[in-house]
């Protein structure tokens, strides 16, 4: 029933008219000014914050790195003592694994999904900046307990009893066990979002047989972290619990276990780093079409890979416990199973690599930090294999060895497609292209300062040197090596400088952009740079994989969506027929204040358990104003609604 | 006193202090202490499938890489302009398709290799004939080291800590334990390693072939001095070793002197003996290492000291100088006390 | 102030605290002149000299009550030096329980410290100058957090080994009061 006063709602004509496209505007931007900032729920607005903000922790983790390496430049060294230097390398890996690696993927996906797919929005706005909010602020209370030397320092991992309670003192852990509640609660949403995004908002025509490799990689990281997450959950509560209130899960005297933390830890440990791995996956694909002038070559075969992956990744958390006493038997199964893993990469890689032989190459800089993984990645990943098998492991476990694996998978993997994406999608987000002289001078000094760096670690691994030491005796030889890597770390460090400092010039100077200066064949490169509030003014039809690049593609679009709210079109999931159109809410400051009433609650049950009685009070009124429906929204909503 | 000192000022305040109040920690002179230089059965049979494995893993890194420079040759060139080609969308790619085939048949084998072979390696290593077998147990402590060889009757049973002995040729069973977190046994050149777990109890089987000092460390991150947890392995030929078990099951020396006199009064009087044992005398703690022929060993602190009178005072004077965080507390004797008691203890062999 | 107000200021408070909670001293400060704070009662073990010769008193180090790691030492150095042999595991046994509220000797970190250093009638040894005296004051705010006199979050919680009396961290306050018949049983 429409109001007395309510007019017909205006909906978007094909092509849109100018009235619809400042309509459209008007509706799907965020509030102005300061408040209007908190109360933001524009994905777009969102996503480049987030990215930003992992960007920020990138940083951050960086120069606990480079303090690092500055101690362990020179054998004992007295630059840094053992207390400090355990805070150190825990914030270092608990900053990459938990405030970086993970969120910049998540960070990614929710600025670029939405314009791959054809949509307008990610399924539910409101909680999307939730997750963010909530995101930030458990990285600020980490931060902020670091800077109070308050700081973890058990290791990322955390193993028990050395962090239990008789062994780690104090409320440090207590800190990194509430962020892994943070960073959890953050990811899960943010899968959830994802998965539903992918599902329902595809724009007609786009049958997952059809969406981007990347919103592939996506989908499968976002089920896994459905999975993953929870063991990690469970395993930090109940660090907690026996840390606050007396527990035994972990204390063998009482029938608990210190084995069972590894488990619970590595079951969630292992899938982390595929969650890590897989969408630098998606950037590769993604990347290598546009700069070699053709689709993927086997995107059947890409797709099955990816999902094999995340199966397979499921399977081989016991290869972090090697050294334990499991039973030999049971180590040989995940032997096999971490070989078995290389399996769909190698898929990959031979599908990527037949792309580019066959392919017309231009070698920009996002294409070079895709040539950058066939280098590093690689070497990563043999070197992987080595630790797979369970007696190499049992002799360079816990040493530089593993060091050097895991940052060339995880740098070579990630990180060196994560820099690809960032030059490759920096004109789409802002509008301006970086500089390619600049990118040049990047990429080489990483490529370089990252081998400097890690290579001579895998021979410090192999002579002898265990990992998380504070420093070394100088009657062991690994003083030159060492000093080596100390000054890799510089020259990678020189390398972000200059990344930043081609960010920064770049958003006041750099060349305009335009809606596609890369030639490129998926959907978001068919609307402005920086995109409209709304993305598409109008919905596209996809008849193909690349939709900009097939020739017989009809260009057809969608009319009928309202100009004057947020209305946004659902498909079915698998063939993406058009089905439903929803109304989506505006922005309001609810969850963000939700996030910081959520923060409350879980610093506040660091001290005591009461705190989640009463602090869950403020919480519920958060989450009821959140939901409450608002008459001005509810009316427009109700006026787009149609008999069938 | 509060201080709040934040760590990045912390940091400032140690680089500065580093140059006021450096310790030079003597250098030890390390045993054996690499991967892959094998001195028995299991590090020489882990080298083995280390060797297979390099060799193959280097051959598919280069083919990769081989692969990539082909491609980055042969293709064409192209820009933002070019046309993309879409035909393949409609039409079977023959050359890709065998090219991924074969790369992905060929990889698989090499996996199935690469599997089988460490499986048999496993075998291999399980498979340490354990006839005449020397049982020691090792107990596990932030941050030391702690040695029982067994015997009968019981009274032949001795504690040691930080260095163990281990005839040349003769399987050795080690019983492992932790008596407070997780450490891990890890002397590289005899054998991989295997962790030390609270409530557990884990077995390493290895065996020394050729006569030598063996270094191994601490492979589980384990607190503050997780990095001077070392410990040694030497192995003896049978004569010498036979030699060192029955010194080790005599008590500790009586003082010979004057000044080992008043050394051992000085242990016996000080807050000594509400650590550490030593065989012979009344002290009889167990929470620290055994101190009964502490002279005899190479090392002190875990592999952190050379073992000398000079390094003993050191060493007993300000423990928390040269090992922050350790559970030994620094000393208040006087200097002609300090001087007796490291005398005494040196003299302990 | 608003609650939101109160809310946030009494975290800052807690977390600000934990500059202090969480510092790990590995060297104590050197020994004094003058002992200030460490008293020398006039109850002595059978009467004998306060204190064993070659040792030092630092100056009073009450302040470990807010030092998680100390505390933690201090539960570390209860078991080593075989405190519960007399004490049990704080309920008592041939010595007097140590968790409750009723202190004999007075309960005031100066004066456990005295307790310990000097030793008392009826069997509690005199350990000063056979125990560190930095070590001495661990034990000291550990005793302390027996009875739960220590906050919430420096006193320590529960142990690695079977289950004795309840974590420190969850105990009630037992509010002390001087022993009903101080003056012999």
């Amino acid at each position: 029933m429409t109001t007395a006063a309510a007019t017909q709602p205006r909906l978007n004509s094909v092509p849109p008219t100018a009235q619809d496209i400042a309509a459209l505007e008007r509706v799907w931007r965020d509030p102005p000014g300061f408040l209007g900032w908190l109360a933001a729920i524009n994905h777009k607005a969102i996503g480049k914050r987030f990215i930003v903000t992992a960007f920020g922790f990138f940083v951050a983790g960086g120069l606990l790195a480079a303090a690092m390496r500055l101690q362990l430049a020179r054998p004992d060294n007295h630059l840094i003592g053992p207390d400090l230097y355990n805070q150190l390398f825990t914030m270092h890996g608990t900053t990459m694994m938990f405030l970086f690696a993970v969120p910049v993927m998540q960070a990614m996906s929710v600025y670029l999904v939405p314009l791959m797919i054809g949509s307008r929005s990610v399924a539910f706005p409101r909680m999307n900046a939730f997750a963010y909010w909530i995101f930030l602020f458990g990285g600020v209370m980490l931060y902020v307990a670091f800077a109070l030397n308050i700081g973890p320092d058990a290791g990322w991992f955390a193993y028990v009893p050395l962090a239990g309670p008789d062994y780690s003192p104090g409320k440090r852990m207590d800190f990194w066990a509430q962020l892994i509640t943070f960073t959890e609660l953050s990811g899960l949403l943010e899968a959830v979002i994802l998965v539903t995004t992918v599902f329902k908002l595809r724009a007609p025509g786009m049958t997952l047989n059809r969406i981007p490799l990347f919103v592939w990689g996506m989908l499968v990281t976002a089920f896994m972290v459905m999975f993953a997450l929870p063991a990690v959950m469970l395993a930090s509560t109940a660090l907690i619990t026996d840390r606050l209130v007396g527990t035994h899960f972990y204390n063998p005297a009482e029938g608990g276990d210190a084995i069972l933390w590894q488990h619970l830890f590595w079951f969630f440990g292992h899938p982390e780093v595929y969650l890590i791995f897989i969408p630098g996956l998606g950037f590769m694909s993604s990347i290598i079409p546009t700069f070699a002038r053709r689709p993927i070559f086997g995107y059947s075969a890409m797709v099955l890979s990816l999902i094999a992956t995340a199966f397979l990744a499921f399977g081989l958390w016991v290869h972090h416990m090697f050294a334990t006493n499991l039973p030999e038997l049971g180590k040989s199964f995940f032997t096999a199973a971490s070989m078995m893993i290389a399996i769909p990469s190698a898929v990959q890689i031979f599908c990527w690599l037949a792309t580019l032989w066959t392919g017309k190459l231009s070698f920009k800089t996002p294409l070079l930090f895709v040539l950058a993984f066939f280098f590093v990645l690689v070497l990563g990943g043999m070197t992987g294999l080595m630790l797979a098998a369970v007696p190499i492991d049992l002799q360079v476990h816990d040493t530089y060895f593993v060091v050097a694996h895991l940052h060339y998978v995880l740098i070579g993997g990630a990180v060196f497609p994560l820099f690809g994406a960032f030059y490759y999608w920096f004109p789409k987000i802002t509008g301006r292209m970086l500089s390619e002289r600049l990118g040049r001078w990047n990429f080489w000094l990483f490529l370089i300062g990252f081998n400097v760096t890690f290579f001579p670690m895998h021979l410090l691994g192999l002579q002898g040197m265990p990992r998380r030491v504070y420093t070394y005796g100088a009657e062991m030889g690994w003083g030159g090596l060492n000093a080596l890597a100390s000054l890799g770390a510089l020259t990678i460090a020189v390398s972000m400088l200059l990344f930043i400092l081609n960010v920064w010039r770049s958003l006041r100077h750099g060349e305009q952009a335009g809606a596609d200066p890369w030639g490129a064949g998926t959907l978001e490169w068919s609307i402005a740079s920086p995109p409209p509030a709304c993305n598409f003014a109008a919905i596209p039809v996809v008849a193909g994989r690349d939709p900009l690049w097939e020739p017989d593609a009809l260009p057809a679009h969608v009319s009928g969506l309202s100009v004057d709210s947020r209305e946004v079109l659902m498909t079915t999931v698998v063939d993406a027929h058009p089905e439903t159109r929803e109304s989506f809410p505006e922005p309001t400051i609810w969850p963000m204040l939700g996030a910081l009433a959520t923060t409350v609650l879980f610093i506040g049950s660091i001290f005591t358990p009461w705190a989640v009685v009463w602090a869950s009070l403020p919480v519920g009124i958060a989450l009821t104003l959140w939901f409450w429906p608002r008459r001005r929204e509810n009316a427009a909503h109700l006026a787009l609604e149609r008999t069938p | 006193m509060r201080r709040l000192l934040p760590p990045p000022v912390a940091a400032v305040l140690s680089f500065a202090s580093a140059f006021t109040m450096a310790q030079d920690r003597p250098n030890v002179v390390p045993g054996v202490h690499d991967a892959l230089v094998a001195a028995g059965p299991q590090s020489a049979h882990i080298g083995t499938l280390w060797n297979l494995v390099l060799a193959i893993c280097t051959i598919v890194f280069c083919a990769v890489l081989l692969g990539l420079v082909v491609a980055i040759w042969r293709s064409g060139r192209g820009d933002a302009t070019t046309r993309a080609d879409v035909s393949m969308v409609a039409r079977h790619e023959r050359g890709p398709y065998l090219g991924v085939i074969w790369g992905v048949a060929v990889s698989v084998v090499l996996l199935l290799v690469m599997t089988v072979a460490s499986v048999v390696t496993d075998r291999a290593l399980a498979r340490l004939s354990l006839v005449d077998a020397l049982h020691i147990e090792v107990t596990a402590h932030q941050w030391w080291w702690e040695l029982q060889y067994g015997g009968s009757p019981d009274s032949a049973r001795f504690t040691t800590a930080n260095e163990l002995h281990v005839p040349v040729g003769r399987p050795v069973v080690l019983t492992l334990k932790a008596d407070d977190v997780i450490h891990s046994f890890w002397v590289p050149s005899l054998a991989g390693k295997k962790d030390l777990i609270p409530g557990r109890t884990t077995t390493l089987h290895l065996r020394a072939d050729q006569a030598g000092r063996y270094r191994g460390q601490c492979a589980e991150f384990c607190g503050f001095q997780h990095a001077f947890m070392a410990f040694e392995v030497i192995a003896d030929p049978p004569e010498q070793y036979d030699a060192w078990v029955a010194s080790q099951r005599r008590p500790a020396a009586e003082p010979a002197d004057a000044t080992t006199r008043r050394g051992q009064e000085v242990f016996l009087r000080s807050s000594c003996v509400l650590c550490h044992a030593i065989e012979g005398t009344t002290a009889a703690a167990r929470k620290a290492p055994d101190l009964t022929h502490v002279g005899a060993r190479t090392t002190l602190a875990a592999g952190t000291l050379p073992n000398g009178t000079s390094e003993m005072q050191r060493w007993i004077a300000d423990p928390q100088r040269l090992k922050p965080g350790v559970n030994m507390p620094a000393s208040t004797l006087s200097g002609a006390d300090l001087g007796a008691l490291a005398a005494y203890l040196v003299s302990l062999k | 102030m608003n609650l939101p107000s109160a809310a946030v200021i009494a975290l800052l408070g807690l977390v600000l605290a934990g500059c202090y909670r969480e510092k790990r001293e590995f060297q104590p400060p050197p020994p004094g002149e003058a002992a200030a704070g460490a008293k020398a009662t006039p109850i002595l073990a059978g009467g004998g000299p306060a204190l064993q010769p070659g040792s030092a008193l630092t100056p009073d180090r009450s302040q470990l009550d807010e030092n998680a790691f100390a505390v933690n030492q201090g539960k570390r150095l209860f078991r080593w030096y075989n405190c519960s042999g007399c004490h049990a595991g704080g309920g008592g046994n041939m010595g007097p329980p140590l968790m409750d509220k009723e202190w004999l000797y007075g309960h005031e970190p100066a004066d456990i410290h005295a307790s310990i250093v000097e030793g008392r009638p009826k069997g509690m040894p005199a350990f000063g100058g056979r125990i560190p005296d930095d070590q001495v004051w661990q034990l000291v705010a550990y005793v302390r957090s027996m009875s739960g006199q220590l906050r919430k979050d420096v006193a320590p919680s529960r142990s690695d080994s079977l289950s004795g009396p309840p974590p420190e961290n969850v105990r009630d306050n037992e509010k002390p009061v001087a022993a009903s018949a101080a003056a012999g049983h």
